[in-house]
């Protein structure tokens, strides 16, 4: 680690969201990801890079409190106490899920409910901390479906109805609805065409900004890092080897991989 | 240790316990009945045996019943509401010759009435148990998969899920349409699956007098709701619990307060609606209440018209004479130990509410 970059607002709030030292976690001898530490200030979004197997959704299942990590702990400063979320009960760390965080898969498919209509999928979680009005909740979920550019005709049909780029935006409203102060994206473009992702990436610019939104983005897709990301952290073999400013380490990369990574990419 | 179980071949005795369960296995199941009435609503796993009959036939229900029995229980056994419908009569039969049960069609006059699908008209009374044959015992297994999942879902209360299913029905039909195994939420706490009775039941069971038990062989659980226990049927703030309702009353005895089956009659379409639970029926009809139809049934030798013989009280002369009377119940009457448990129940209930 070379680059010390200052981060925006930090004068504002002065406390990280998320701090995170020393997670590791490990496949019996394979390493998984090892000695990963960084914090994270409210409104900024960091994004993870690397090639395939380099650790980057590892990584992000420990932060996410899917996988427990071997080492290392992960403090989410979301109330008023700092709160490692791997010694609390399991119990608290899944209502954290359910509220606090939000977890957008790479498979929609993973993070929706098929057999559920697009409105029941995102009022899923109003209903899960305790909303019990139909109208309501209906109102919330049309509220939703317009801000990620979903007919609310549409309302009423399953996700298997919809298209791929359609169900990975009804997703992202189901996570968001709750308003959740950290989200977590793998890959929220993969496998959508060049213009669904440019729509895609517009709108998850337009939200993270107006919702102050923390978030943290893996992807090997230095377009959408660039596009999104304030932040960049490089990971090769499972161990960060640069992070900083997402321009600076694009336009100034000092770590080999990173040279490499960047090169490989046409016109960025 | 008293086991009383004997091998074939054995002249004096016959080849299996009193009530068809070794001793053993009924004090597994009490066990389990106690921890499910010290816990409202929670499913308590228990094992299972192979019954004489299928799977998915009442085998939870039978266990349940069986580790409860005693000889100076009264049986009443309903399918569909009905005491004359095949299934009821087996399991009656089956206790009357295992149990040397006195078995009976009056609710009144039950002490256990197990029951497939309905809770009888008649209010049930202190004293009485109910035990309900559960085809799936838990609620969310349709919403989701997992059975560690839904086991954590129960334990910290995480019940959004159940709310969504009931979202669905309105909005894709206007209204919940769930009518039967309709989702409930008990002391506050556990969501539980009523077995399949139509929701139109579901208003019985809360604050009951009569202990309510759930058996559920081919899933091996057994659930509980000690007397005056609140069951709460789930529902939304603009969209409120409503039972099923109908336009005529009875055809045969002309109540408007029961739970009416429909009936298609002939090729052309005509209908009746008739009360589903037959002793409930019968005894209006004793009483002089005549339904539109009554006529027409009785002419055509359906049912006795105004029925004299319709409570027909103890049964008992049809038993198999089967064991020594000296041995009957093996000295202990494990339905009134439990009948003693389930008022400690219920204070273990009042206690959580105070």
């Amino acid at each position: 680690m070379t680059v010390h970059a200052t981060f925006p607002d930090t004068a504002l709030e002065p406390a990280p969201l998320l701090s995170v030292s020393g997670v590791g976690r490990f496949y019996g001898e394979r390493i998984g990801c090892e000695g990963v530490s960084f914090d994270l200030w409210p409104g900024e979004v960091l994004g993870i890079v690397g090639e395939s197997g380099s650790g980057k959704s590892t990584l992000l299942r420990c932060l996410a409190g899917i996988d427990r990590p071997d080492e290392g702990e992960v403090l989410f400063r979301g109330g008023s106490e700092p709160l490692d979320i791997y010694s609390v009960p399991e119990q608290k760390r899944r209502r954290l899920m359910r509220t606090a965080w939000g977890i957008v898969h790479q498979n929609p498919r993973d993070g929706l409910r098929m057999d559920v209509s697009a409105g029941g999928n995102v009022g899923e979680r109003l209903m899960d901390r305790g909303d019990r009005h139909y109208g309501q909740i209906r109102e919330r979920a049309l509220d939703w479906l317009s801000r990620v550019e979903i007919a609310g005709a549409r309302i009423d049909d399953r996700p298997r109805q919809f298209s791929g780029g359609m169900q990975q935006r009804l997703q992202i409203a189901r996570v968001l609805v709750s308003e959740p102060r950290l989200v977590f994206m793998d890959e929220p473009t993969g496998g959508l065409d060049v213009s669904v992702q440019a729509r895609l990436l517009d709108l998850l610019r337009v939200l993270v900004r107006d919702l102050g939104l923390a978030a943290i983005i893996v992807t090997h897709d230095l377009a959408v890092a660039r596009l999104l990301t304030d932040r960049l952290m490089v990971m090769k073999d499972g161990h960060v080897v640069e992070q900083g400013l997402t321009d600076q380490v694009l336009d100034d990369p000092h770590h080999a991989y990173t040279q490499l990574l960047t090169s490989a990419v046409l016109s960025v | 240790m008293t086991v009383h179980q004997t091998l074939p071949g054995d002249e004096t005795s016959p080849a299996y316990n009193y009530a068809y369960l070794d001793e053993q296995t009924k004090r597994m199941i009490r066990r389990a009945l106690l921890k499910a009435v010290a816990v409202p609503g929670y499913q308590v796993p228990f094992g299972s045996r192979e019954m004489p009959l299928a799977r998915g036939w009442g085998t939870g229900g039978i266990q349940v019943t069986a580790a409860i029995i005693g000889p100076s229980d009264t049986l009443k056994v309903i399918d569909q509401g009905a005491d004359d419908t095949t299934n009821a009569v087996s399991i009656r039969r089956f206790f009357e010759k295992t149990a040397q049960a006195r078995t009976t069609e009056a609710t009144e006059a039950a002490t256990i009435i197990q029951t497939r699908h309905r809770i009888p008209e008649a209010p049930l009374t202190a004293g009485q148990i109910i035990v309900y044959q559960v085809p799936q015992p838990e609620p969310l297994r349709k919403l989701e998969p997992r059975e560690a999942e839904t086991r954590k879902m129960h334990a910290w209360a995480e019940y959004g899920l159940m709310q969504v299913k009931l979202y669905e029905n309105i909005a894709r039909f206007g209204e919940v349409t769930t009518t039967y195994d309709y989702p409930v939420m008990i002391n506050g706490r556990y969501i539980m699956a009523p077995s399949p009775i139509p929701k139109f039941d579901n208003p019985k069971m809360h604050k009951s007098p009569a202990l309510q038990l759930f058996g559920a062989g081919r899933e091996k659980r057994i659930y509980a709701l000690p007397p005056h226990t609140s069951v709460r049927s789930l529902d939304f703030e603009d969209h409120p619990f409503r039972i099923q309702s109908w336009k005529e009353p009875c055809a045969l005895c002309a109540a408007t307060d029961s739970y009416l089956d429909e009936v298609v009659i002939d090729d052309q379409g005509s209908r009746m609606f008739v009360c589903s639970d037959s002793h409930h029926c019968e005894t209006r009809r004793a009483a002089g209440h005549r339904g539109t139809m009554l006529g027409d049934a009785a002419a055509s030798g359906l049912v006795d018209p105004s029925p004299s013989a319709v409570i027909p009280g103890d049964r008992r002369e049809t038993r198999d004479p089967f064991r020594k009377p000296t041995e009957q119940g093996s000295g202990m009457d494990p339905g009134s130990a439990l009948r003693s448990a389930r008022d400690d129940g219920a204070k273990v209930e009042t206690g959580a509410n105070s």
